[in-house]
């Protein structure tokens, strides 16, 4: 789950991560107060989760209650590349003396955490690695000893970190650790971290990912869940726990496994269509979640034919054809299916498939992926 | 032959009292797998139909000689049942459980390789492996995988993907192309298991003759591989990357299925493997195709 900045900044807060004062607002009054509360200047900041927001023109400067009520008011409600703007987070402009850079996040071909620690931040990451990688150094981190005090310095020192930094930011790293893994983070990233005139420094940007398999240990993440924007198949998806993104195509997948789901669609756009979506049902599947998985996939309007493809190992192919039986009996779907069972039970799966008695028009039964793509194609492809 | 696990390979499950670890665990028994006990802390003693349960997994390894453990136990509970089975001595773990958080994963994984280096982990999230007619630990339906044969030539398969596991099974079934050993290992982001391990058992197997790799989109294992296959695997081989037509950016299922930034995608991974020898199926049944052209070669 990617947090916006402010939920980033929230969550950095957590760990005694310095960040600007300041506040999310979702109205101009709510600004004006949140910029009154912070301290003038103030920089109003569109929360989308999309880069170039400061081109979009999402990033403005406020010295006074007027400048935020302008500004807010043109931000919030703005399109920025697709994303609606619907809040902005309002903080005391910082004076920027120096833009670093830092982050932590999983190198999985190392299989160690990764460190990358730059003198030259404020501007995309990716394109410092391109244009001088020189100026980024990497650590690999044992997630069994983790990050001390002294490599983190010593990681400062050879980022080029200004002398007078050089110790804010090894506190930083070693706080930002914690975070990424006390607070289980896929990517847990600064960008720029700033030196102010003063000499302090702190986060003035924050780009947090946050690893779902550990939400169960996190009871603070729901309000981050409340604010995660999906669109409406998405949405009830999650309420049935499923694994759906929505594509814009016209043939409707459900599967069970990830790589099973991907190869579906894969091998629909071999044949000439275009899946409405990724579903995965997930291993140990049962009757419920099937009929949770068709109700998903009939809300959307572009279905036209849905091609369930299951090759049990834990899932089961009579649960699987329970559920459809039982799905087809609650919802009355919108497209025909065409099925291709295989697997444990599979054989168990197809018989009670056949003694249900739908009729062709509803159900097809095809013995291969390949005819059954073909088949859940043609449907979608003829009737448009 | 075969690799990793053979009709020696004496497994415990750990969780065999509860839904999932007992379902397949009593598959694995009626396959043939050699299931030798179960540890659930706090059942010790008890049984499941006549499989006898441990406390512990050092009490079920200094009672049954286990040396490979099944692991079918919640999130929550995997990284702690996966350091008891390596203190316990254990040489081969494998751990079906899906949705362990990646730092657990993480830290069991290179906790692993500090203190246990003689023990093997396939998983997290995996569906196991199966030498078929041998050993089958895990949840794939044996009855989908052909039994090597004497003379060969038989295929050894590694996948990432668990349901594309079986269907490689299958497809080679529906070939009567017989199968060494099937390893899934799984697409979480730190595999105790990767592919360049599996590849290089394989390439040592005598029993096995040529090799289907089941790659997906992200991360970077699969272009490692290739660079692995290039200087190293000498066996003909075939395979099928998942993830073609995935879009950009979303996490596709698997915590390990995402591109991002043009990196991770099918394509690259399926160039590279091109370019190390590698024949490359645009789907799985054209993976089978290819593997049934290098098998029939093969027989010459």
């Amino acid at each position: 789950m990617d947090l916006f900045e402010y939920q980033g900044k929230q969550y950095f807060a957590r760990y005694d991560i310095p960040v600007s004062p300041g506040d999310v607002a979702y109205t101009v009054d709510e600004a004006v107060a949140a910029a009154e509360m912070a301290g003038y200047p103030v920089v109003v900041k569109a929360q989308v989760q999309v880069g170039g927001r400061g081109k979009a023109g999402g990033i403005k400067l406020a010295d006074n209650a007027d400048e935020v009520r302008l500004h807010a008011g043109n931000i919030l409600g703005m399109d920025i590349k697709g994303h609606l703007v619907k809040r902005v987070w309002v903080e005391h402009a910082s004076d920027i003396e120096k833009e670093y850079y830092a982050s932590y996040s999983l190198d999985r071909a190392a299989k160690k955490h990764l460190l990358m620690l730059s003198a030259e931040g404020g501007v995309e990451i990716e394109a410092v690695a391109a244009s001088n990688p020189d100026a980024i150094v990497l650590l690999h981190i044992d997630p069994v000893d983790g990050i001390s005090r002294e490599a983190a310095h010593d990681a400062a020192v050879r980022a080029n970190i200004d002398a007078e930094a050089v110790d804010g930011v090894a506190d930083m790293l070693v706080k930002l650790y914690r975070c990424f893994t006390e607070g289980d983070c896929d990517l847990a990233e600064i960008n720029p971290l700033i030196l102010r005139p003063d000499g302090g420094v702190h986060a003035l940007d924050a780009k947090v990912s946050l690893d779902n398999n550990a939400a169960f240990r996190h009871p603070e993440w729901d309000e981050f869940r409340a604010t995660e924007e999906l669109d409406e198949r998405e949405q009830l998806a999650r309420t049935h726990d499923l694994q759906y993104i929505g594509l814009s195509g016209s043939v409707g997948i459900i599967a069970n496994g990830a790589g099973l789901a991907m190869s579906t669609l894969d091998v629909v756009n071999q044949v000439g269509g275009s899946a409405a979506n990724f579903l995965d049902i997930g291993g140990g599947a049962n009757a419920d979640m099937m009929a949770a998985a068709l109700s998903v996939i009939n809300f959307d309007e572009d279905v036209r034919s849905i091609f369930i493809n299951i090759f049990g190992g834990i899932t089961r192919g009579e649960e699987v054809a329970k559920g459809i039986v039982e799905a087809m009996s609650r919802v009355d779907l919108r497209a025909p299916i065409v099925i291709r069972l295989d697997g444990t039970n599979a054989e168990e799966g197809r018989q009670i498939l056949a003694d249900a008695g739908i009729p062709e028009s509803k159900l097809i039964s095809k013995p291969t992926m390949l005819e059954a793509a073909r088949a859940a194609v043609a449907i979608a492809n003829g009737s448009n | 032959m075969a690799i990793f696990v053979n009709e020696h390979t004496k497994v415990i499950v750990q969780g065999l009292t509860g839904g999932q670890g007992k379902y397949h665990g009593l598959r694995n028994q009626a396959y043939g797998t050699q299931v030798v006990g179960g540890v659930t802390p706090g059942k010790g003693g008890t049984d499941v139909e006549g499989i006898p349960v441990f406390n512990t997994v050092a009490e079920a390894v200094a009672a049954t000689g286990a040396t490979a453990s099944f692991i079918a136990v919640p999130p929550k509970a995997a990284s702690a049942a996966i350091l008891e089975a390596a203190a316990a001595g254990i040489g081969f773990i494998v751990c079906i459980t899906e949705g362990i958080p990646a730092q657990d994963e993480a830290r069991t994984y290179n906790t692993l390789v500090r203190d246990y280096p003689n023990t093997r982990l396939l998983g997290p999230n995996c569906p196991g492996i199966i030498s078929p007619g041998k050993c089958n630990i895990g949840i794939t339906a044996g009855e989908i995988a052909q039994a090597p044969t004497a003379q060969g030539p038989n295929v050894g398969i590694v996948s990432r993907s668990g349901t594309l596991t079986y269907q490689a099974l299958y497809e080679l079934k529906q070939r009567g192309i017989g199968v060494s050993t099937c390893v899934g290992i799984g697409g979480d982001p730190v595999p105790g298991t990767n592919f360049i391990d599996c590849l290089r058992e394989f390439q040592a197997d005598p029993e096995t003759h040529a090799i289907i790799m089941i790659g997906e989109i992200g991360g970077s294992a699969e272009e490692e591989a290739a660079e692995f296959i290039k200087a190293n695997v000498t066996k003909p081989m075939s395979a099928y990357i998942a993830g073609v037509t995935a879009p950009e950016g979303k996490k596709m299922g698997h915590a390990g299925a995402i591109t991002s930034g043009g990196k991770g995608t099918a394509k690259g991974k399926m160039e590279a493997l091109a370019a190390a020898g590698v024949k490359v199926g645009q789907n799985p049944t054209e993976a089978g195709d290819l593997m049934a052209e290098i098998v029939a070669a093969l027989n010459g």
